[in-house]
C-alpha cells in the first residue's frame, strides 16, 4: 500500500507493462480507470496476476479489496492463465433451460474438464459464465471469443467437436 | 417557492397520513411515525443498499413493490408494509438466507442476540423448505483479536460499508458474485496480514450475525455494540452538537 504522485515501477522489465502504462496514463491515473486498466491486463498476459492487481493498486490508489473485488466479479478477467483455446459456456437460466447441463456433461466426459479447468497440456480450458446477457442466443457458448448460440445441445457437442480438430 | 424550501411530499403508509420531506426514504418516514419495516442490511448512519430485499412495501395501485430503504415517496403514495404478499417474501427471503450457508444458532457465538435469528422468530420462520447447502468456509483467526467466520455470513455488506464509509480504510469487499459471493480483506488474504486494517472492530460490531467476533467469546456471548455508529458520522461530518 503506497499513498504517492509518483509513478511506480512495473513488477517486471517487461514491455507488456508499458501498454498497460499507457492505459493509465490516458486517464490521468484515475482511480475510475480500474476496469479499463485490468481489460488492459487482460488482453496483453492473458490473465490478470496477484501481482498485476497490486500494481494497478498501487498506481490508482484503489483499495486492494476493491481491485480483487471487481477483477474477480467479471467473468471477462481470469486470475489464473487459461489454455490456449478456450471455451466458455453460459450457465444462467435461460441457457441452463436450455440445456447448457448436458454440454457441461460432454466436456466432463470428452475432455476430462471440469468448469475452470485447463487440460494439462494447456491447450484447452472450459470456463463457464453466469448469463453473458444474450439470453436469446440461449443456450450460448463462446468459442475463442466467437459467440455460437441457437444450437441443440447436440448440435453444440458437434461444433464444439469441429472447432477442436480444426486446431491440429 | 424558494428554491431552498424544502418540499413536502404527503401519502399514505399502512392506512396513516404521514409527509415527507424532498430527501427522506420511505423507510425513514415509517420509521419516524412508530411503523416497523423490517430489515437487515440497513444500519442508520451506512449508506441503504436495498440487497436485503427484507424492506420491501408495496405500493397501491400498482403490482409493484419497492425497497424502502432507498425507495422515495411519491404525493399521493398508498404504501403498504404488512401485505400478505410482502410477508410471505420475507419469510422466503430469511429461509433462503438459512438455508445458503450454516446458522445453526445453537452454537454460534451471537445465539440470542442475532439479527438473523431475531427476524427469523418475528416473521414467523419455524422451518427451512429449501435444502441446506451447508458449505464449508474456511475460517479466518489470524487476527489478533478478531475472527472471521464465513459460514455466517448473510454477505449484507455492513461491514465493507463501515469500513469504507465511516472508518476510511475500505479494506473489506466483496469477491466472486452469486453463490460464490464472499467477504475478502485487502487481496483475498489473511485478515491478521492486512496492511489497511486499522484494528478498529467496527465491521465487528455492524454485523448482524456471528460472522464477524471477538476472539475468546464463547457462545452467546457476542453481543454487539453499534451505538457509536450515528454519533461516528455526524462527528465525522462535522456536525458536533
Amino acid at each position: 500500500m503506497l499513498i504517492t504522485n509518483r509513478k511506480i515501477a512495473p513488477p517486471a522489465d517487461d514491455k507488456r507493462w508499458k501498454i498497460v502504462d499507457v492505459t493509465m496514463r490516458k486517464q490521468g491515473y484515475s482511480p475510475t480507470a480500474l476496469i479499463e486498466t485490468l481489460h488492459t491486463i487482460q488482453e496483453s498476459f492473458g490473465h490478470v496476476s496477484g501481482e498485476a492487481l497490486e500494481y494497478v493498486a498501487n498506481s490508482l490508489n484503489v483499495p486492494p479489496s476493491k481491485v480483487f473485488g471487481v477483477a474477480t466479479f467479471y467473468n471477462l478477467f481470469n486470475m489464473i492463465p487459461l489454455g490456449e483455446h478456450v471455451i466458455s459456456l453460459c450457465t444462467g437460466t435461460a441457457c441452463y433451460v436450455k440445456g447448457a447441463g448436458e454440454v457441461v456433461e460432454f466436456m466432463r466426459e470428452e475432455y476430462g474438464l471440469e468448469m475452470g479447468q485447463t487440460t494439462p497440456d494447456g491447450k484447452l480450458s472450459f470456463v463457464v459464465a453466469r448469463c453473458v446477457g444474450a439470453c436469446g442466443l440461449a443456450p450460448v457458448m463462446i468459442l475463442d471469443g466467437k459467440v455460437v448460440g441457437r444450437l441443440s445441445p447436440d448440435q453444440m457437442k458437434t461444433r464444439i467437436r469441429e472447432w477442436m480438430s480444426h486446431d491440429e | 417557492m424558494s428554491p431552498t424550501t424544502p418540499l413536502i411530499k404527503t401519502f399514505t403508509i399502512d392506512g396513516k397520513p404521514v409527509s415527507a420531506t424532498e430527501d427522506e426514504t420511505i423507510l425513514d418516514v415509517a420509521r419516524q411515525n412508530g411503523i416497523d419495516i423490517p430489515t437487515l442490511c440497513n444500519l442508520e448512519g451506512l449508506t441503504p443498499t436495498g440487497q436485503c430485499r427484507l424492506c420491501m412495501v408495496e405500493i397501491g395501485g400498482t403490482n409493484r413493490m419497492v425497497p424502502s430503504c432507498v425507495a422515495k415517496p411519491d404525493e399521493g403514495m398508498e404504501i403498504v408494509t404488512d401485505s400478505e404478499r410482502l410477508l410471505k417474501y420475507r419469510r422466503m427471503i430469511v429461509e433462503l438466507l438459512f438455508s445458503e450457508r450454516n446458522h445453526i444458532c445453537a452454537v454460534c457465538v451471537t445465539n440470542g442476540h442475532c439479527e438473523l435469528q431475531a427476524m427469523a422468530q418475528r416473521l414467523g420462520v419455524d422451518h427451512i423448505r429449501y435444502g441446506y447447502l451447508h458449505p464449508r468456509f474456511r475460517l479466518d483467526g489470524s487476527h489478533p483479536r478478531y475472527e472471521v467466520d464465513h459460514n455466517r455470513c448473510i454477505l449484507c455488506g455492513r461491514c465493507v460499508r463501515v469500513c469504507d464509509e465511516i472508518e476510511g480504510a475500505h479494506t473489506r469487499d466483496l469477491r466472486n458474485r452469486g453463490i460464490k459471493t464472499l467477504v475478502i480483506t485487502d487481496f483475498d488474504g489473511r485478515w491478521g496480514e492486512s496492511a489497511t486494517c486499522t484494528n478498529c472492530g467496527k465491521c465487528v460490531h455492524v454485523c448482524p450475525t456471528g460472522a464477524l467476533a471477538e476472539k475468546g467469546k464463547s457462545v452467546a456471548e457476542m453481543a454487539k455494540q453499534r451505538h457509536f455508529l450515528p454519533y461516528l458520522v455526524m462527528r465525522r461530518k462535522g456536525l458536533k452538537k
